[in-house]
């Protein structure tokens, strides 16, 4: 059988997801093979709880890049999520308003952000990068670029818990998946953040409310990125300033890798949770085959280039294709016609 | 004419998906001639004018430039040949100076370094030819369109153009720059360039042209000698069919005002005051540039609204919100599909529902059956030719892609007045006469209808009144019954 007519070929061909889950496959397979550690339940657990920590924060940062937005102050907003956790934690000794602290930081933060984009229409990618650095120096100012030391500590099994066999982390990013998946495709909200991505110009013509919408989804995109400092704050015991440092990359890079097209509009919740899962697991494997973290990094930076190119390149193919085939139809019905 | 045509063309076919653009056309051009094209919207003449400049390949056919195989598959390939296209949208650098825009691409340098004084000397020079006094180091966007268009025409001419293609070149100007690139026009002429004229405006063409090419539905009807003919011959070649095969019979059902709009300004337009009631087709006419898309802009929210008061059946609608438009019950079918109507990420169906996803749902939960069942039905209804609901928008040809539009406002349920710029623009003569007796449908249902459109024929044929719109204000209202294409165009004009 001709490998090119495989109907599996074909549908991964046409398949971003598909062709993300055989490269996740792929990665998983060399890696056991490389390590024979990979593939135990204690590394297992372990790669998945720092996926988490991206995820949580990915989910939120992949509605952003939808709408057609970018936030990068990510970084330093799980920062403020940890200190203003902590700091709450540690005045009212109370696990739950310390993780309501954060949330409602979240919403601040994230209107902050979205009110500059929106209502002042700085371009999102200057306006996140601004308070990128606000955040980062506030952190550091209110702390006096020291932490502060949890003092509950109960606080700590919050992100470092179990339920059975799962981590706790683990949980709650299975929960905001489950949660994305069903509002970009089952709900009004998701069709108008993929509406607006796709074309904003046409979308206000249509009548959505699209600085509304940007709005939320920014709202939303805090508060994911704040749960995930706040998971982050739990599983150190501390509040650190310098918290999340460069993470706005990583979770960039993340949901880019898993096929979300940066001008907005295009991709899927399965893609990014790909995209998560392979820079996850490529950290891992490469941690257990002894690379330092400096190889890691150019090997990461390397995998996303070499992912968005893989890209360019079969979907040119497959738009290739589809022009000689319509420009073929041309010429037959135009001899027809000229018949 | 014994000579060799400067170019030729031949049996030339051009195909886009869904629209069979040119049909077997013969055109040819002889230096030192003008040569004029005119045709309704969509008769194939900017196809022709792409394919002569190498901006489009064709389908089948020869192209002779100079009786040799034209070889030209870029815009560039053109410019080299000596043939230069002025199009309707100029393309000036409006940032650069004039000189830089002439010698645009060919600053004259030495070691990197340009010769600015080498280049203002030059500059002068072409401008002198076509008459523009200005310093060349005045920037683009000071000047007038008229001397844009002429800053275009100094570049053709400093790039040896043997062939000068001019689309609607007039279609912004006043009479009197009209006689000034006619006096250019005629330099050419004397200096041996072949000059293809494309045009709307009988008049000019009359005045201006030694032969004439009529097109219709992409053929070539006829070329004929500007002074072998006059205009009601001429008009009848044009339209080649009665215009009630086209348009639908109206049976008007007028009731009362849906839309009142008083003293509407914007920067862009100003003083905007009119009504339409339920039932009634209203168009808007005028040239290019008048502010009738600005009007509709600042009616529906998009653009800032300085004054005045848009009323939806009485009730005030908060102004420069789209999102409040929409819910007061206008619908809004724009100009620019592509960039201001299509959501090309999205298929069929989500491009119909998006604007009524509240009828498809609840407490934020989209119903799929429901949506595939409207979507299925709107199909059905406006005849959309696409192989499935779940194919993207930008996969369907442009008269499909507006049907598609169009039923995102009819699946509307509280629709009251449904705006349309521009109905038929980019869609092929078929698609047209079904979206005509569609919008004609929907007014006899009572919808109230606000039209605007370049093409004379689509207004007196479809609205009820008319109102003709100049530099940002109205300049006329007129019953359709006692309106011509030649009252229209007149107050359109002066």
């Amino acid at each position: 059988m001709n490998i090119k007519n495989n109907k599996l070929f074909v549908m991964i061909k046409q398949s971003d997801v598909l062709v993300l889950a055989l490269a996740f496959i792929i990665l998983c397979v060399i890696i056991s093979i490389l390590s024979p550690s990979f593939l135990t339940e204690r590394n297992i657990m372990n790669t998945l709880r720092q996926i988490s920590l991206t995820a949580i924060c990915g989910f939120g940062m992949m509605l952003i890049i939808l709408v057609g937005e970018i936030d990068l102050s990510v970084g330093s907003q799980q920062a403020v999520a940890g200190i203003s956790s902590i700091v709450v934690l540690n005045t009212t000794g109370s696990i739950v308003l310390a993780v309501v602290a954060g949330l409602l930081c979240g919403i601040v933060v994230g209107a902050i952000n979205g009110l500059l984009v929106t209502t002042f229409k700085i371009n999102s990618l200057i306006a996140t990068l601004g308070t990128l650095a606000i955040w980062r120096g506030a952190s550091m100012v209110f702390t006096g670029a020291v932490s502060i030391q949890s003092q509950v500590p109960a606080f700590q099994t919050l992100a470092t818990g179990f339920v059975g066999p799962i981590p706790n982390a683990v949980i709650v990013a299975g929960i905001l998946y489950g949660v994305t998946f069903f509002v970009l495709n089952h709900t009004t909200f998701g069709r108008q953040i993929y509406a607006i991505g796709g074309n904003p110009n046409a979308s206000k013509l249509a009548g959505l409310p699209v600085n509304k919408i940007k709005l939320i989804v920014f709202i939303i995109g805090s508060m994911a990125t704040m749960l995930s400092g706040i998971m982050l704050a739990s599983r150190m015991a501390s509040a650190q300033p310098t918290a999340g440092t460069g993470f706005e990359m990583t979770v960039i890079s993340a949901v880019i890798l898993g096929g979300i097209s940066l001008s907005g509009g295009v991709g899927s919740v399965n893609g990014a949770l790909l995209g998560m899962l392979i820079l996850g697991v490529l950290q891992n494997g490469l941690t257990l085959l002894d690379v330092s973290s400096f190889w890691q990094d150019i090997t990461r930076g390397i995998v996303i280039i070499l992912a968005v190119y893989i890209d360019i390149v079969r979907k040119g193919s497959v738009a290739n294709k589809l022009v000689a085939e319509q420009k073929k139809k041309q010429q037959q019905k135009c001899t027809i016609e000229r018949a | 004419m014994n000579k060799i045509p400067i170019i030729d063309i031949k049996g030339m076919n051009k195909i886009f998906p869904g629209v069979h653009a040119l049909k077997d056309v013969d055109f040819n051009l002889y230096e030192g001639e003008v040569h004029a094209l005119v045709g309704e919207n969509g008769a194939g003449k900017s196809t022709l004018i792409k394919i002569i400049s190498g901006a489009y390949d064709f389908t089948d056919g020869q192209y002779f430039v100079n009786g040799e195989d034209a070889r030209i598959y870029k815009t560039e390939d053109a410019i080299q040949k000596g043939i230069s296209v002025i199009y309707q949208e100029l393309n000036n650098v409006t940032t650069l100076s004039i000189a830089e825009n002439i010698f645009f691409g060919r600053l004259p340098a030495k070691h990197g370094r340009v010769l600015w004084k080498q280049l203002y000397e030059n500059s002068q020079k072409y401008m002198d030819m076509v008459g523009l006094t200005m310093s060349p180091k005045m920037k683009v966007q000071y000047l007038s369109i008229a001397q844009q268009q002429l800053v275009e025409i100094a570049k053709a001419i400093s790039l040896q153009a043997k062939v000068i293609v001019m689309d609607e070149p007039t279609s912004a100007l006043s009479c009197k720059e009209i006689e000034g690139l006619f006096k250019v026009v005629a330099r050419l002429k004397s200096e041996n360039v072949a000059i293809m004229y494309v045009s709307h405006k009988l008049e000019e063409i009359f005045a201006i042209s030694d032969r004439i090419t009529v097109f219709r539905d992409g053929q070539n009807v006829d070329t004929m000698n500007t002074n072998e003919i006059d205009q009601q011959v001429l008009i009848e070649k044009m339209v080649g069919r009665k215009m009630s095969d086209m348009f639908p019979v109206r049976l008007p059902n007028i009731g009362e005002v849906v839309l009142e709009v008083e003293g509407l300004t914007t920067a862009k337009v100003n003083d905007i005051t009119f009504n339409v009631r339920s039932g009634e087709i209203v168009g808007f006419s005028g040239l290019m540039g008048a502010g009738r898309t600005e009007m509709t802009m600042g009616l529906f929210g998009a653009d800032r609204r300085i004054t005045g008061s848009v009323r939806m059946c009485g009730v005030e609608v908060n102004k420069n919100s789209s999102y409040a438009c929409n819910k007061a019950g206008m619908g809004y079918l724009v100009e620019n599909r592509r960039d201001f109507g299509n959501m090309p990420n999205l298929s069929v169906k989500k491009n119909m529902t998006i604007v009524s996803l509240n009828q498809i749902s609840k407490a934020f939960y989209l119903f799929p059956k429901k949506e595939k069942d409207l979507a299925a039905k709107m199909i059905e209804k406006l005849n959309i030719k696409t192989p499935s609901m779940d194919q993207l928008i930008p996969k369907l040809s442009g008269g499909n892609q507006q049907k598609v539009l169009l039923a995102r406002w009819l699946i509307k349920q509280n629709i009251k007045l449904l705006i349309i710029d521009e109905p038929t623009r980019g869609i092929d003569v078929g698609a047209k006469a079904e979206i005509y007796s569609l919008i004609e449908e929907l007014a006899r249902q009572g919808l109230a209808i606000l039209m605007v459109s370049s093409e004379l024929p689509e207004i007196l044929g479809m609205c009820d009144r008319v109102f003709v719109m100049k530099n940002g204000s109205i300049v006329g209202e007129f019953d359709c019954d006692e309106a011509n294409e030649v009252t229209l165009l007149e107050r359109a004009i002066n």
